[in-house]
């Protein structure tokens, strides 16, 4: 009973700061919409009892993410600023074609019957998660790991290239 | 803790999460309220990930790694957007679609 209260409140700010995100026109506060969404989304892993992707969705999504974001606001558009919104045509068009295919989508995802397993689960405590993440052995991800350590060095890299100032060439424009 | 609730549920917050994303990213004209909406496309696959895994194979954890390579990658991904957005902002004085025309500059 508590979790379907717990469940249904979720889903409600879920979906309504996701809509907000997306037609809000001050920027500065669709980010911070955007922030609601993601700390809801961590209730919802908390809910599933994945607490170590709960905790990595907070610190990483909600801390990271969205503090980059909220700078790059701050750096790029007036603090006052209204964001210019697509034309009545567009958006009705865009709401039209993405109401189809979220109903074609629905439809779908209750056509089908999911059988449930009720096999003990798994536990995902944090030596469960590291020991996993470097074993190379069956239902082990040591590849990924160390394929997603390469991708984040890129773009470190990456992002300071594109980011630096050139010295003998100064801005042009 | 799931009690009750049944699996469909959950699809359909994703599902409407995915397609409120598809719809901010077809209608926004600034640039990072673009890259906030891909930002809720990814988030909005994870979920299906994590209550795949959960409901379905229990006894895996691989629903739960996806989810946590996503997470990282989407990080990577909006610092390097981020750092090509303020480039571009930094030669155009402007960051909305319609202005960023051309390629040379």
């Amino acid at each position: 009973m508590n979790s379907e209260v717990m469940f249904y409140l979720l889903a409600g700010m879920i979906l309504i700061f996701s809509v907000l995100t997306v037609t809000s026109r001050k920027i500065l506060r669709a980010a911070v919409y955007l922030l609601f969404v993601l700390i809801s989304t961590a209730a919802i892993y908390f809910m599933l009892e994945y607490t170590f992707l709960a905790a990595v969705q907070l610190t990483v999504y909600a801390g990271g993410i969205v503090v980059l974001i909220i700078f790059s606001v701050l750096l790029t558009s007036h603090i006052s600023e209204k964001a210019i919104m697509a034309d009545k045509k567009q958006s009705l068009l865009s709401a039209l074609s993405v109401g189809a295919g979220a109903l074609l989508t629905l439809i779908t995802i209750f056509r089908f019957t999911f059988i449930k397993s009720d096999l003990p689960a798994q536990t995902s405590s944090v030596t469960d998660v590291g020991n996993a993440l470097i074993s190379y052995e069956r239902d082990g991800f040591a590849l990924p790991f160390e394929v997603i350590s390469i991708l984040l060095l890129a773009a470190l890299i990456g992002a300071i290239i594109v980011a630096r100032k050139e010295k003998d060439n100064a801005i042009v424009k | 803790m799931t009690g009750t609730i049944p699996l469909q549920y959950f699809l359909v917050i994703s599902t409407l999460m995915f397609f409120i994303g598809i719809y901010g990213f077809l209608t926004r004209k600034n640039l990072i309220t673009m890259l906030m909406s891909i930002e809720l496309i990814l988030n909005s696959v994870n979920i299906n990930f994590v209550v795949f895994n959960r409901y379905l194979y229990p006894q895996n954890l691989q629903g739960h790694f996806f989810s946590l390579i996503i997470i990282a990658i989407a990080a990577a991904e909006a610092a390097v957007a981020i750092a090509i957005i303020i480039n571009i902002y930094r030669n155009f004085r402007s960051i909305d679609v319609d202005n960023v025309d051309e390629m040379k500059f």
